[in-house]
């Protein structure tokens, strides 16, 4: 069930950081165009009586009290880390100041 | 006058000061070694859930309302695609079009940093969104260390109009916000630490002109003092590239501060297209009528409010007023100490003149102060009841301040009681027109207010400066009239 809508996959993926080859590409293609024609089809739905919602689960408020816990601690949470520098910090490729937001 | 007229507006991060992070338990606390109080949720594992502070929500909307905001009734938290490893979720759980708060102003008015009066205005606010705070990236060479501490600290993003024009209206317009955060406990706000950023937008436009022209955005912006140089900067830098016919491209500039100029730091990027979308883990946040009324009886006193206060009824000037409430700790020490003086102005005035410059010079903050706002307070009583003079009251000031001891204990260990009575004073006054019989002359021959002032001196020299002022003149004037 393909949709109208078209879909510029190279450019979503871009958007996404991800290198795509060509043939995955064509195959995203295909599934994405597939998933809003799917969305078309909701579209047809009348819903005029319908309060727009932000969520599916009638649920609001879900919050917690600010209460602070204990971490569990640097050294089982950075035994992840692809590498460390001084023992403390996540080493990662190099950032320029500025980039992100810090 | 230029040509050209400058459009500023500012984007405002300031960390919201709670127990805890914004979507986990984590401490949030500043100066832990690094990567401590970090958890799944802050460091972004996949498949962990957040659960929202409620009272970073319940603080924004204080924020909002002391900046007279709207606080709609419906709003909800959103994810924008983001793709720095100091977020590595890669999104910012963040708001898009429903935030916490919607329209609001800020006022400012009387002198500016530059030393020229201010127009009285109101700067509108866009819109106060809550986020979580980002990861500290530290800069190596051919590597960047991440530390996860700050990652899901409660951020505010405080997005002004474009409607300031200048870099004094721009430093006027931070100080009032500071100020307001600071007053409602919602943030102390130490750029140092991180807890209040900016950046700035900033174009310019033919005077009169109702086209915006092309903004540029400044970025590390370490201070108020580097806003406000940065922004001048580069006000100067784009009237030079048009009067030349370079065009302004739309890019983000750095500041340098030592350099004192901007820097690009890169040019427009592939369409900022965030792809925000509804955060599927968090639940929309509703409020009724109640609830934001409810809100609205927890905002404390703003600055402003308190600064006519001061003037209307403990009668200092608006200066004294000004700086009284320049950092909500200095009114705190006032108003703990008019609980021990029935003289409110000469208390502003001890506070103004010598306590703040003490502060400053020893490089102490007025909560960490020897002389606690009562020992002032009763400090100055000690020279309304005529215990000591205003001149003693200097040496006892200063000996509170590095001992912290009460006025009356240091008045009475270096009986520095003033002396009152009459018959001892006299006795001094005796001495010193007996010793100086030139100035006597002098006196008799003109009645010179100066050859007056020279025998006070030597009165209150004599009696080591505890002679009270007034009768010391008195009796002279009565004995040297009298020869």
């Amino acid at each position: 069930m393909s949709g109208n809508t078209k879909i510029d996959v190279s450019y979503v993926a871009e958007l996404a950081r991800l290198e795509l080859a060509p043939e995955e590409k064509v195959k995203l293609q295909e599934d994405m165009e597939e998933i809003l024609g799917y969305i078309e089809l909701l579209e047809k739905l009348d819903v005029k009586d319908i309060v727009p919602t932000a969520h599916a689960a009638p649920l609001r408020n879900i919050w917690r009290e600010d209460k602070a816990g204990t971490p569990p601690g640097k050294d089982i949470m950075l035994e992840n880390a692809p590498g460390l520098i001084d023992d403390e910090l996540i080493k990662v490729p190099q950032v320029l100041p500025g980039e992100g937001m810090s | 006058m230029s040509k050209y007229e400058a459009v500023i507006g500012l984007e405002v991060h300031v960390q919201v000061k709670t127990g805890s992070k914004m979507f986990c338990s984590c401490p949030n606390s500043y100066g832990e070694g690094p990567n401590t109080m970090v958890c799944p949720v802050c460091m972004g594992y996949p498949g962990v859930m957040p659960v929202a502070n409620k009272e970073a929500i319940r603080r924004t909307i204080i924020a909002g309302l002391m900046c007279s905001c709207e606080i709609p009734k419906y709003s909800k938290f959103d994810r924008k695609s983001y793709f720095y490893p100091d977020m590595p979720k890669n999104y910012q759980i963040s708001q898009y079009d429903l935030p916490f708060c919607l329209k609001g102003k800020i006022h400012i008015s009387g002198k500016g940093f530059s030393g020229n009066e201010l127009p009285n205005k109101d700067i509108g606010i866009t819109r106060i969104h809550l986020e979580e705070d980002v990861a500290k990236s530290t800069h190596f060479p051919g590597a960047s260390g991440i530390d996860f501490n700050r990652a899901g600290v409660p951020l505010m993003e405080i997005v002004s109009e474009p409607e300031m024009k200048s870099a004094d209206e721009a430093y006027a317009y931070l100080t009032s916000l500071k100020q307001i955060m600071q007053y409602a406990g919602i943030s102390d706000c130490d750029m140092e630490k991180g807890q209040m950023r900016c950046d700035v937008n900033i174009s310019i436009m033919p005077c009169g002109a109702d086209t915006f022209g092309t903004k540029v955005e400044l970025k590390n912006l370490n201070s108020f003092r580097a806003v406000h140089r940065s922004i001048e900067y580069e006000i100067s830098r784009q009237e030079d590239a048009v009067e030349n016919g370079i065009k302004i491209c739309q890019e983000t500039r750095g500041w340098n501060d030592d350099q004192g100029e901007t820097y690009l730091m890169r040019s427009k990027e592939n369409a900022h297209d965030y792809r925000y979308f509804p955060e599927p883990d968090l639940m929309p946040i509703e409020f009724t009528n109640e609830d934001i009324e409810k809100f609205g009886k927890e905002i404390p006193e703003l600055p402003e409010a308190k600064r006519e206060r001061f003037v209307a009824k403990f009668g200092l000037t608006p200066y004294d007023a000004h700086v009284l409430t320049l950092e909500k700790s200095y009114a705190d020490y006032f108003e703990e100490g008019i609980k021990h003086t029935n003289t409110p102005k000469l208390l502003a005035n001890w506070i103004i003149s010598e306590l703040l410059r003490e502060l400053a010079a020893s490089n102490t903050s007025i909560n960490e102060c020897g002389i606690s706002p009562k020992n002032l307070g009763a400090m100055i009583e000690l020279i309304n009841n005529d215990t000591i003079s205003g001149k003693i009251a200097k040496t006892v000031f200063s000996e509170m301040f590095t001992s912290g001891k009460a006025p009356e204990e240091i008045v009475e260990e270096k009986g520095l009681v003033q002396v009152t009575d009459e018959s001892a004073i006299e006795s001094f006054v005796e001495q010193a027109i007996r010793e100086n019989q030139t100035q006597v002359e002098q006196y008799k021959s003109g009645n010179n207010p100066k050859v007056l002032q020279f025998f006070v001196g030597q009165v209150m020299k004599l009696s080591k400066g505890k002679a009270n002022p007034q009768t010391v003149v008195k009796l002279l004037q009565k004995n040297l009239g009298s020869i």
